[in-house]
């Protein structure tokens, strides 16, 4: 084990506050950026009793995983596919009932992980319970569950405006806008976005109610980013 | 030699920051690809364009090879098959000299702080761990979805000794006790066969050919062998051909170790003989300007594979905004969710189907197209696979769930 990296600064974020990233100051903000190395947590579901049972037993951050993931992956595309829960019932298991239940779960309503899998859970249970579970998927299509371990990275844009905020959105990554938007209010618990927050330090509430009512799972990311520019050069 | 920055434009110029400074994260570590061949085969091929790249971003990193006798590569041709599921005996004399040669190695190897080792052949090298520690991680590139148990078994022991293991495809995880990581292969967007081409050079390869590029043109680009399903395209397009012009075009290498390929490669023949619109080219290794033509030309891309490592055909289509229809097998639907980014197919029929109903909504097939030109460039590009790998060796160091750099 490398001593030197250990040496390194590294935090690691257990608690549901966790550390703001150097952004505790609110004269400035800096941008994060955050990128995943995926897990294959090792376990497959080839019909609703085993996708039941996998939801029961796979880490919260697994949840995270199949219910966000692939609003990165697809961030181009709006409206954003159905989460991998309700995608695979309805591609790879034919379970078109099961699919738009799934799919129905608005995740914006959530503000824990934990609710987010009990509800999941339930619409499954539920399903599985009325419906039975005979029908399986094709060999080869089964659901596979995966989690990701998340590396956050500080990048070099700071600004301590909104119209500085404004004019440097353009350059930050996608990975960073969703780090912002979407983890910092899910994935690390912090009950809202870091951007709502900010705007908040610096006494900008109204600007920061309306970014926090956006929801952003109805947006690709390039387009959240457009309507993040216009609400803040608004309020600047 | 191709420079890190040229990846910007592609990528943008934030992507390749991070990677920096992922890579700070790892100075003072060295690191270490192991395999089996410099040449030829898609490890050697990536790891070629990888190794510039990883250096050119500060890091300690080197690549050796394995040295082998005809022997040694029987048995582990023995392995390779196996872990695909074919049957294949393999004698104790023949496990023992794998081991030896693995031994021999690694008294002459002088090894890093991360040791990446990747696919079967150099496996073994992880006995060393005993005396000198170190880091180390097992790469495999091949389907290991259905293995046959006795070569897996023995494999598994070694599999085990090591700190993770990395896959290509959900489908090929196994039930061990150590960590598991997908980390999807990749394509070059500027290699000779994905870079931009003019389109006279584009025309020039089609008119080489006689292929009319006025007319629709579906290819499949794979080699001949049974589980490319080379004679199911030339079904779909029989009856897609029934209501709609069109004309086929199979290209790629010729017969493989597949016993069944050469009988299916008469068939396809036979089929082509009777029909002036199907296009059989048997390509040479060396022809990767001529695919990325016939893949931009055409206009729709199939692989309809029966049963697929990863099908990285399906990014080189996609990432050239072609509709591209394919089998839903292997790392296949990481590549395409259905009618988003491309179409997944599970019948002759249905690939039929699709084919017609693309033909008939060209802004919709290019909807398809555009859209899996983005997911390619966010998620298949070397730039993701170098990320990736640099995540892989700091998760070697940190344990936890979410890690955070300042």
């Amino acid at each position: 084990m490398s001593s030197r990296i250990r040496r390194e600064r590294c935090t690691s974020i257990k608690d549901k506050e966790g550390p703001k990233e150097g952004n505790e100051d609110m004269s400035e903000f800096r941008f994060y950026s955050k990128l995943d190395l995926t897990i294959l947590v090792g376990r497959r579901a080839k019909n609703g009793r085993q996708l039941l049972e996998g939801l029961r037993h796979v880490p919260e951050s697994s949840i995270y995983f199949h219910t966000h993931k692939f609003l990165l992956q697809y961030h181009y595309i709006t409206p954003v596919p159905p989460n991998d829960f309700a995608q695979w019932a309805i591609t790879s298991l034919n379970d078109d009932l099961l699919g738009e239940r799934l799919s129905s779960i608005d995740v914006v309503r959530y503000d824990s992980l934990t609710a987010l899998k009990e509800s999941i859970i339930k619409v499954v249970e539920e399903h599985v319970s009325e419906n039975g579970s005979r029908r399986e998927c094709p060999p080869g299509e089964e659901f596979h569950f995966m989690a990701s371990q998340a590396f956050i990275i500080p990048t070099p844009i700071v600004v301590r405006t909104l119209e500085e905020f404004a004019a440097h959105l353009e350059h930050v990554s996608l990975n960073s806008l969703y780090h912002h938007m979407f983890d910092a209010r899910l994935r690390l618990g912090r009950g809202e976005n870091d951007f709502s927050a900010w705007f908040r330090g610096i006494g900008k509430e109204d600007l920061a109610e309306e970014v926090q009512k956006l929801d952003p799972y109805l947006h690709t990311l390039e387009g959240l980013r457009k309507r993040l520019e216009v609400l803040v050069r608004r309020h600047a | 030699m191709l420079r890190i920055e040229e990846y910007a434009p592609i990528v943008g110029q934030a992507t390749i920051y991070e990677l920096f400074r992922l890579a700070r994260q790892l100075e003072g570590k060295t690191i270490q690809n192991i395999n089996s061949t410099a040449v030829g085969g898609g490890v050697a091929e990536i790891l070629s364009r990888m190794m510039p790249l990883l250096k050119q971003l500060g890091l300690n990193a080197r690549w050796d090879v394995i040295k082998g006798n005809e022997k040694f590569y029987a048995v582990t041709k023995k392995f390779h098959n196996g872990l695909h599921g074919v049957p294949v005996e393999v004698s104790r004399e023949e496990y023992d000299w794998f081991l030896e040669i693995n031994r021999q190695n690694a008294e002459e190897l002088d090894f890093a702080d991360i040791v990446f080792v990747h696919d079967p052949q150099p496996i073994g090298l992880i006995e060393k761990r005993a005396s000198i520690g170190r880091n180390w991680v097992w790469r495999c590139h091949i389907d290991s979805s259905q293995p046959n148990k006795t070569i897996w078994k023995f494999l598994e022991r070694y599999i085990t000794m090591y700190d993770a293991a990395v896959f290509s495809a959900p489908a090929f995880e196994a039930r061990l006790p150590i960590r598991q990581v997908l980390i999807s292969p990749s394509i070059d967007p500027l290699s000779d066969k994905n870079k931009e081409l003019p389109e006279d050079v584009i025309n020039a390869t089609f008119e080489r050919y006689g292929i009319d590029r006025s007319r629709p043109v579906i290819t499949q680009i794979s080699r001949f062998d049974f589980l490319k399903d080379p004679l199911g395209v030339i079904r779909a397009y029989k009856m897609a051909k029934r209501s709609m012009d069109m004309q086929l075009v199979l290209a790629g290498g010729g017969a493989t170790d597949d016993p069944e390929g050469p009988m299916i490669m008469e068939q396809v023949k036979e089929e082509a003989d009777k029909d002036k619109d199907i296009f059989v080219l048997f390509l040479p290794p060396s022809s990767d300007l001529e695919i990325n033509a016939l893949q931009r030309g055409s206009t729709i891309v199939l692989q309809k594979s029966l049963r697929e490592g990863f099908g990285l055909t399906v990014s080189e289509a996609l990432w050239k905004g072609k509709p591209v229809i394919a089998g839903a097998v292997g790392g296949i639907p990481l590549q395409i969710r259905h009618q988003y980014s491309g179409i997944l197919t599970h019948s002759i029929e249905g690939t039929a189907q699709w084919i017609k109903r693309l033909l008939s909504e060209p802004e919709f097939a290019a909807k398809l197209g555009a859209n899996g030109r983005e997911h390619i460039r966010n998620n298949f590009l070397i730039t993701r696979h170098i990320k990736d790998y640099l995540l892989l060796f700091l998760s070697l160091f940190y344990a936890d769930d979410i890690v955070h750099f300042s």
